[in-house]
């Protein structure tokens, strides 16, 4: 090591001295987890406004703008029906649009939120250089951007349901816990994507086909008794998917004969609140603790 | 730090020392390697690949670059440190490292405070308003919402971007580069930073803007504030700071009082 007790003359004191003396922190130090949870709500405006911000500028290039919000998911959904209703005549479930149509939007809310927050650190890396912010409020921007989709392809959701001949009934206002709880699984889950997402850039390019693949075992596309054919095991493994455990509270709310692999709703329910409580605070425990190596490199 | 002075009169006062300097960042002794990838080479098979993972051992593709080898200053409170030195001389590394944006391997860096960087590289929303970008830029640097709508008509005028026509409402991506810094520096210096770094920020504003941005780091500098410059433009550092800090290879070939330092500085590079 060099000469670290080097002496400054005018105060006698070596340069840790001097800096412990004015109270001068190590820069770039992590603060301590209740420390960065209280920033993180102090940046919550911040957090507000990029992910608005975000939502705009994603369709400011289309002629349509905003419309777009509307017109996404139900082309996705047209296309879905045509290939799964039509031309394969799925006929084992009642109401098969709208019961597509739930599972898809509710999927779609993690899919492309686990697919933005993947690069929400290396997408970012000029602003994160450039400004100190906890790094966690583009995580959770993220997460917000999708949500507010989410809330337009609920609009469209609500239409095709009742379209289809659903009833309004009281249980639709369940939706609302359960996609408040989804939405903080979400950010868990975006949390935890997003700091791997920094460190590897590869996971960007294997992120879909994860997605897809969760997508298949949350039973979005076809009828869920068939993971009854499973073995025991398997199905069992299933029903704990968190992705399923949410696609059958959406549809549980929504629709009145959709066929459902879990028979207790009171489980249904603790397991999608134990998913949210474990993905949040695990996610953002995770987060914080690289809180430092964001930017770097 | 306070020292006791016998006054004339037989009272014991506690006063803070005439003259007393308040550090900002002091760093000691720092060191900074970083790693470089050279892109695909040897040993690149994913048995290699997996041997290295499991003897953790650094990719043999990667090379280590010892930017900052020992460097030990202290600023103070009010002083505006110029930067200078060749290209690779470890200017911008430093900096980074003051910010806390790049590890110091060996020695330490302290800071007053949180110390912004402000580059060239500090991208906002390209796809976003000018106006909508200050607000953004101002709400990321932690301003409350009410102190932005204040002052983003502020900032966009002290940027001049609205010069030549409204470009405050069209997104930044139509911007020339020159009206994106300028707009960039003027959201930085809207708020009074602890310590900030200006990182070649100022070069691509035309005359009328740097000559107001001068003023605004001078500005920034009397509210207490300390301001690092880095630049190739030896007359915005001769007119903003009054102390300049030569690094050469990694090390301090020379800090003191800008006049010096440059003389020095420009001798040295017209020898070469």
């Amino acid at each position: 090591m060099a000469d670290t007790a080097l002496v400054d003359p005018a105060t006698g004191l070596t340069q840790a001295q001097l800096a412990a003396r004015h109270g001068l922190r190590v820069a770039g130090e992590r603060p301590s987890l209740a420390e960065y949870s209280r920033r993180l709500w102090a940046y919550r405006h911040f957090i507000a406004a990029y992910a608005n911000a975000k939502l705009v500028a994603s369709y400011s290039n289309a002629k349509l703008g905003q419309i777009w919000q509307v017109l996404t998911p139900l082309t996705n959904a047209a296309v879905y029906y045509l290939i799964f209703g039509v031309v394969l005549a799925q006929k084992e479930i009642p109401n098969f649009i709208a019961y597509l149509t739930t599972g898809l939007f509710i999927f779609n809310f993690t899919q492309s939120a686990v697919l933005a927050g993947t690069q929400s650190i290396s997408s970012n890396l000029g602003l994160i250089r450039a400004l100190h912010f906890p790094r966690a409020s583009l995580p959770v921007a993220a997460t917000l951007t999708q949500f507010q989709q989410l809330l337009a392809s609920m609009v469209v959701l609500v239409g095709i349901v009742l379209v289809t001949g659903e009833p309004i009934t009281p249980e639709w206002l369940l939706m609302v816990p359960a996609l408040l709880l989804q939405a903080v699984f979400n950010a868990g889950i975006v949390l935890v994507v997003a700091r791997m997402g920094s460190k590897s850039s590869d996971l960007k390019q294997l992120m879909p086909f994860i997605m897809r693949t969760w997508m298949y075992g949350s039973g979005v596309l076809y009828s869920v008794s068939l993971f009854n054919r499973l073995p025991e095991w398997a199905s069992t493994l299933i029903q704990y998917n968190p992705m399923l455990v949410y696609i059958e509270l959406a549809r549980h709310a929504l629709l009145e004969q959709a066929p459902l692999l879990n028979e207790s709703l009171t489980r249904l329910w603790l397991v999608a609140a134990g998913w949210a409580v474990v993905a949040g605070i695990g996610g953002f425990v995770y987060f914080w603790r690289g809180e430092q190596e964001y930017g770097r490199g | 730090m306070v020292e006791h002075l016998a006054a004339s009169n037989d009272v014991t006062i506690t006063l803070p020392r005439v003259g007393e300097r308040i550090p900002t960042v002091v760093v000691d002794d720092a060191h900074v390697i970083y790693r470089v990838h050279k892109g695909a080479g040897g040993g690149t098979t994913p048995v290699a690949a997996l041997r290295r993972l499991v003897k953790r051992t650094s990719a043999p593709n990667i090379q280590e670059v010892h930017a900052v080898k020992g460097v030990t200053f202290t600023a103070y409170r009010g002083e505006a440190i110029g930067l200078i030195g060749s290209n690779g001389s470890g200017k911008s590394t430093i900096l980074r490292a003051i910010a806390g944006l790049l590890p110091v391997n060996r020695g330490a860096v302290y800071t007053q405070g949180q110390p912004s960087l402000l580059g060239v590289n500090a991208a906002l929303l390209n796809d976003l308003s000018g106006e909508r970008n200050v607000t953004l830029g101002c709400l990321a640097m932690g301003m409350h919402p009410d102190d932005v709508a204040r002052m983003t008509p502020e900032i966009i005028e002290f940027s001049g971007i609205n010069e030549r026509g409204d470009f405050a409402s069209l997104p930044m991506r139509t911007y020339s580069s020159g009206m994106a810094a300028r707009l960039r520096f003027s959201i930085a210096a809207a708020k009074k930073h602890d310590v900030l770094l200006i990182d070649e920020a100022l070069a691509t504003g035309d005359k009328g803007f740097r000559k107001r941005s001068e003023q605004r780091v001078r500005e920034l500098r009397e509210s207490a504030g300390t301001v690092f410059l880095v630049s190739h433009q030896l007359s915005s550092v001769r007119d903003t700071c009054e102390r300049t800090i030569w690094l050469e290879s990694g090390l301090i070939r020379m800090d003191g009082p800008t006049d010096e330092v440059i003389r020095a500085y420009e001798a040295f590079s017209n020898k070469k």
